[in-house]
């Protein structure tokens, strides 16, 4: 058997250590940047520092006071490994915080390198009415803009008299006498639809439409209309209305009022108006007194559209019997629509082109 | 259609309602109002006086009068005034001080020239009847002195002026107003055409119609002795002046008023300057006529005319012949109403462009029934306050008229509106609108009236009244129903539609394609269609180029651009040219439209078909085939910086190759990869133009635009374009995407720099390496394009980084290799490139 030399080991006291300890702990606390850290955790930390070295003496003591030193020396340890991580996480971020300070720019610089874009808000209001009544069931018809005469007049029940028919309002393609004319509504797709497709037919139509009008403030010879059509067994006029009654909440908001008045359309009968109650002044300014109202020019109420029951004269030319179907029709202006809803004065904004104009409406309307 | 409230309380008892009442309640019933103009409710403290006495005064530039005027006070006023025209003893209107006349003008004592004038005289348009009126108003010699001049002369009213459809011509009168406010108000309607002109002796005058399709009904009477020097009274002018119409002659002013009143026009000859037997026919070749605004027309064949002994006379219902015009002789008058044909009246007005108040209400529909008590009511105010006598006895000439019967079951009204009506409703509203209604009928036999044919239980046969020729169709009547009921009160429901298949794959690509565009910096714009022969010059076509061959408009907005664009860049480059004027260096624009290509072999004109049934497919074709094909295109035109220059460093110019990629962004959204080949086709730069195609389809062009077309449209130097016809490359979309799976090996990267000749397309080679490299290539990229002495003279140095992965392993040197190998031999091959450096 050994024999043991029961020996003091000095560095195991545990003043010592909490010596050894506290001046790791002053040291990292000391440190002033990353690189003195390095240099603190190789003096107290390393495998050469006065904990470690006071560690190897573990061996020298007796079993029973091997447990007790091997103890503080691991709290001693644990408080160093603590303090190096703290005062580096400190310093790291000292750091970061100086040299990023130091990459920073100025923000406000502005921006425009890459050009900018926009559709036109004849287009996407076009799109909007016609997703309208796509979400409605509706599909999307067209048909050509340079039309036989009899789409765009006779099977629409517009006699061969009817005023709109002189060269006073209509295009007509070579001559007055080639059946062909610029069409002066997208009410053709109608007849289009009906001899196209199959019945019940629920279809939209926006489109570019033509009349020799010159252009001014509120006239052009080129704009745009949406046109709708339902025909199926049983439709009424509350149909009629409660369908745009839908849409004016979509176009408007919910809340919007609308109304009907009798009103003349060969197309239609029977016939009607629809009004719009001005969504700006809400009627008020109809009243003598109240401030007077741009958008519905103070008459309460803004004309939006014509609609009616589909004129039976149209459905027969259609082949379709107005015994059994019956349905309805509407169209309104969308150069009128964006007028008031965007608060557009000048018609000729629309159609010049000019980027300004077109620039803030972006991607919608 | 101007409608004084004061005519309209005449014949129908309303209530005590304001004018907008009235128009709130007419627009509902469907006559909309345009206008409220009120009358005299400024006017006050104007009265009826007596002049005394007349003292002229001297010494001023014009005659000056200081008058003594008894007005019913206490003592006489005097008032100077500056008018000649009365005499001591004539009752005048006097407007005391505190009078407040027309337009808020007061009237207060005052020392004018050198007198006091405690008042005012005042003429006709100082009380706001007349337009300018040359002296002061004298009243007649028992007007009660001291009385209200306002309520004397009915100066206060409101015209409501209504906005009349086409279709209901009756509404263009007092009467047909009268009787739609009484129904709307619910109160009795006194027809002012209920009247009995006596029973007739013979004709007035000889007449007849010789073409019973252009006049069913004329007649005739005569006033003789009528005084030309008698005038209008004041209340006639007042009526007419309020309704819109000037006031010329009593005997113009009375056929005027009676039209006006009644809804029927009226003509006037000088019984004098007629010969022979009048005669109502259409013209005859060569025929010509001098009209009241003194333009001798041309007659057409189908013209219809009044004629006489002489020849023409009068155009009818739309402007009477010069030579039979009353004159200020005239004293012999012969008065006719006709009811003419309503599209023979349309078509001659539309020929001569002459729209007058008569040829508007004959056009829409004039009450047959109303001639014999017009000219009745005509000759009795001329003779009343012209002096004449009317000559017993009346011209009627008339051709039969079947009259329309509309059957149809009593629930259809209520079918029609979604609400249901009771027989007794539907039968009171028919008979409001003057409906004469009966239980029981048949649907018609044959023709268009039995495909419109509408029966059912309780069927009803009614018979529209003489003023409403517009009621034929059983939907015609449901919406007398409806719109007497009230639009308001319908109810609103929403149909359930079928369900839809949305928006059609071509509708979501032009979508895709405008937003695509947008999102890459373009701005789109919607030019008209139009172009001229100068832009197919501008744009430097050749002879023979198929885009000269457009569609010409019988009567284009302007002479300059008679054509429909065959190609969308006209429009484009002129709202290029307006935004650069306007200040705008950098402009990117982008327009999506149909463009209009004609075939030469296709027939002149489509036929207008028949309406009572649906046309054959034979007949729908022969339409089809004559319109001109209308593929939808898109273009875009840039011009100045792309990128802009500013504090980052320099910009990049605009150029032809953002042009080629403005038309790739557009078959992207098309699912279509484009190939480039180089072209010479204008409108652009012959060296950087290059035609672009789907597999072997050219779809369009991009590039340069040529100097001469920049010269030609003003444009900003090296503009740029592209133009692609979208309808062609929609059917060559790949379809939908098919995804290989992602390889997670890693990529072996390798670069080759290659020389070629400096003519050789770029495209080619890559289009060589890409083939070459097989399978394992996952992509390509040229990275520099470099022509110095190092590539030798007459070549280029193309300098690429080849992408390999393989889906399954990762790569070894040696395969990477060998792939790089055979990408560069078959360039070698077909190219003629080499490795530089080799």
């Amino acid at each position: 058997m050994s024999n043991y030399d029961p020996v003091e080991v000095t560095p195991l006291h545990a003043d010592e250590l909490a010596r050894m300890r506290d001046d790791a702990l002053d040291a990292i606390k000391a440190a002033r940047d990353l690189d003195e850290l390095k240099q603190v955790r190789l003096a107290h930390a390393g495998d050469r520092s006065p904990i470690a070295l006071a560690n190897r003496e573990i061996g020298a003591l007796p079993p029973a006071a091997r447990a007790d030193a091997g103890k503080r020396i691991g709290g001693a340890r644990k408080a160093v490994a603590e303090a190096l991580a703290e005062r580096q996480a400190q310093l790291e971020a000292e750091r970061d915080e100086r040299v990023l300070v130091e990459e920073t720019v100025d923000v406000t610089l502005p921006w425009d390198r890459a050009p900018r874009g926009a559709r036109h808000p004849l287009t996407t209001l076009q799109e909007r009415v016609a997703d309208a009544f796509v979400a409605m069931g509706y599909e999307v018809a067209e048909g050509p803009e340079l039309e036989g005469e009899w789409f765009n007049f006779d099977a629409l029940n517009i006699s061969p008299d009817h005023p709109a028919r002189s060269e006073h309002d209509t295009f007509f393609v070579e001559s007055v006498e080639s059946g062909k004319v610029l069409r002066t509504q997208t009410s053709p797709v109608q007849i289009r639809a009906l001899l196209g497709r199959s019945l019940p037919v629920y279809v939209v139509s926006p489109g570019k439409v033509f009349r020799t009008d010159e252009l001014d403030a509120t006239h052009t010879p080129v704009f745009h209309q949406v046109e709708g059509l339902a025909i199926d067994e049983g439709l009424t006029m509350a149909h009629l209305k409660g369908t745009l009654d839908r849409f004016a909440e979509v176009m408007f908001g919910e809340g919007i009022t609308t109304r009907f008045r009798p009103n003349y359309f060969p197309f239609t009968e029977p016939s009607a108006e629809m009004d719009l109650k001005c969504f700006v002044c809400r009627g008020a300014s109809a009243t003598p007194g109240n401030p007077p109202c741009r958008t519905c020019k103070s008459e309460g109420w803004i004309e939006w559209g014509g609609c009616g029951m589909v004129n039976p004269r149209v459905l027969v030319a259609c082949g379709v019997d107005p015994a059994r179907y019956s349905g309805f029709a509407f169209g309104m202006g969308i150069e009128r629509t964006l007028m008031f809803r965007h608060n557009v004065e000048d018609m000729r904004d629309m159609v010049e082109g000019d980027v300004r104009f077109t620039l803030p409406f972006g991607m919608e309307v | 259609m101007k409608v004084p409230l004061s005519w309209l309380r005449e014949y129908v008892d309303l209530p005590a309602v304001t004018a907008h009442e009235v128009a709130d309640a007419l627009t509902r019933a469907g006559l909309k109002l345009e206008a409220i103009t009120s009358y005299g409710h400024d006017i006050k403290n104007v009265v009826v006086g007596e002049v005394l006495s007349i003292e002229e005064l001297s010494g001023f530039k014009k005659p000056i009068r200081h008058c003594q005027v008894e007005v019913g006070e206490a003592a006489p006023r005097e008032i100077v005034c500056g008018a000649t025209n009365f005499q001591a003893g004539d009752r005048v209107p006097v407007a005391l001080p505190g009078a407040v006349l027309p337009g808020g003008f007061e009237i207060a004592s005052r020392k004018t020239y050198g007198r006091l004038s405690d008042g005012m005289i005042c003429s006709e348009a100082e009380l706001g009847v007349a337009e300018s009126s040359p002296g002061i108003l004298v009243l007649s010699p028992g007007t009660p002195i001291g009385v209200d001049v306002v309520e004397l002369l009915g100066l206060r009213d409101d015209v409501i002026e209504l906005e009349i459809t086409p279709d209901v011509g009756y509404a263009l009168s007092v009467r047909g107003v009268a009787r739609e406010a009484a129904t709307a108000f619910g109160v009795p309607f006194r027809d002012p055409a209920d009247i009995t002109p006596p029973d007739g002796s013979g004709p007035a005058h000889p007449a007849s119609i010789a073409d019973p399709s252009a006049c069913d009904r004329f007649v005739l009477r005569e006033v003789r002795g009528f005084d030309p020097a008698a005038e209008s009274p004041l209340w006639l002018r007042v009526r007419l002046a309020r309704a819109g119409v000037r006031p010329v002659s009593l005997a113009v002013d009375v056929t005027n008023y009676v039209m006006l009143e009644l809804g029927q026009p009226l003509h006037a000859f000088d019984a004098a300057t007629l010969t022979g037997e009048i005669v109502v026919r259409r013209a005859e070749p060569g025929e010509t006529l001098e009209t009241l605004d003194h333009v001798v027309r041309a007659l057409h064949p189908e013209d219809v005319l009044i004629t006489d002994g002489s020849g023409v006379i009068s155009m009818a219902g739309t402007m009477g012949g010069l030579k039979t015009e009353i004159s200020g002789e005239t004293t012999d008058i012969v008065i006719e109403a006709a009811h003419f044909s309503p599209s023979g009246v349309a078509r001659m007005s539309r020929r001569h462009n002459l729209v007058s108040e008569a040829s508007k209400r004959f056009e829409r529909g004039v009450d047959r029934e109303l001639p014999l008590y017009a000219s009745w009511k005509a000759a009795r105010l001329l003779a009343e306050l012209g002096g004449g006598t009317i000559q017993p006895g009346v011209t009627h000439a008339e051709a039969e008229v079947e009259p329309v019967r509309v059957a149809m079951p009593s629930g259809h009204p209520g079918r029609v509106a979604g609400i249901p009506y009771d027989r007794e409703t539907v039968v009171r509203r028919l008979e409001q609108v003057g409906c004469t209604v009966q239980a029981g009928g048949a649907a018609p036999a044959g023709g268009i009236a039995a495909r419109l044919a509408v029966t059912g239980d309780d069927m009803l046969t009614v018979t529209p009244p003489s003023w409403r020729p517009d009621l034929t169709d059983p939907n015609d009547l449901a919406e007398e129903v409806i719109r007497l009921e009230g639009y308001e009160k319908l109810p609103s429901v929403l149909p359930a539609a079928p369900a839809g298949a949305g928006l059609t794959e071509g509708q979501r690509l032009r979508r895709r394609v405008g937003r695509a565009l947008a999102g890459a910096g373009y701005v789109e714009v919607l030019a008209y269609p139009f172009m001229g022969e100068r832009d197919l010059d501008a744009l430097q076509l050749p002879a023979g180029d198929e885009r000269r061959l457009a569609v010409r408009l019988a009567n284009p907005l302007s002479e300059d651009e008679p054509l429909m664009r065959t190609t969308l860049l006209p429009g484009l480059l002129r709202t290029l040219v307006r935004n650069a004027g306007r200040g705008f260096a950098d402009l990117t624009l982008f327009e999506t439209g149909l463009v209009y290509r004609p075939d030469r072999d296709a027939p002149a004109t489509a036929p207008v078909l028949g309406v009572d049934r649906r046309p054959t497919a034979e007949e729908l074709a022969s339409i089809e085939s004559a319109l001109p094909a209308q593929p939808v295109r898109v273009a875009a035109v840039l011009a100045g910086e792309f990128e802009r220059s500013g504090w980052w460093g320099g910009g990049r110019t605009a150029s032809w190759a953002d042009a080629i990629e403005a038309a790739r962004v557009v078959a992207r959204e098309a699912g279509v990869e484009l190939s480039v080949r180089a072209d010479r086709h204008e409108p652009w730069h012959p060296g950087r133009c290059a035609a672009l195609y789907a597999g072997d389809v050219l779809v369009g062009h991009a590039g340069e635009l040529h100097p001469r077309v920049i010269e030609a449209y003003g444009l900003p130097p090296r503009t740029a374009a592209m133009e692609l016809e979208l309808t062609r490359l929609e059917p060559l979309s790949a379809g939908p995407v098919q995804v290989s799976s992602i390889s997670a090996y890693p990529v072996a990267t390798q670069d080759v720099a290659l020389v070629v000749a400096s003519a050789t397309p770029v495209a080619e080679v890559e289009a060589a390496l890409r083939e070459g490299a097989g399978d394992l290539l996952e992509s390509i990229r040229l990275f520099d394009v470099y022509t110095g002495a190092q590539a030798g003279e007459g070549n280029k140095s193309l300098a690429y980084t080849l992408r390999f992965r393989a889906a399954d392993r990762t790569l070894t040197a040696e395969e990477t290799t060998a792939a790089r190998d055979a990408a560069v031999a078959l360039a070698a091959e077909r190219t003629g490139a080499r490795l530089r450096g080799a």
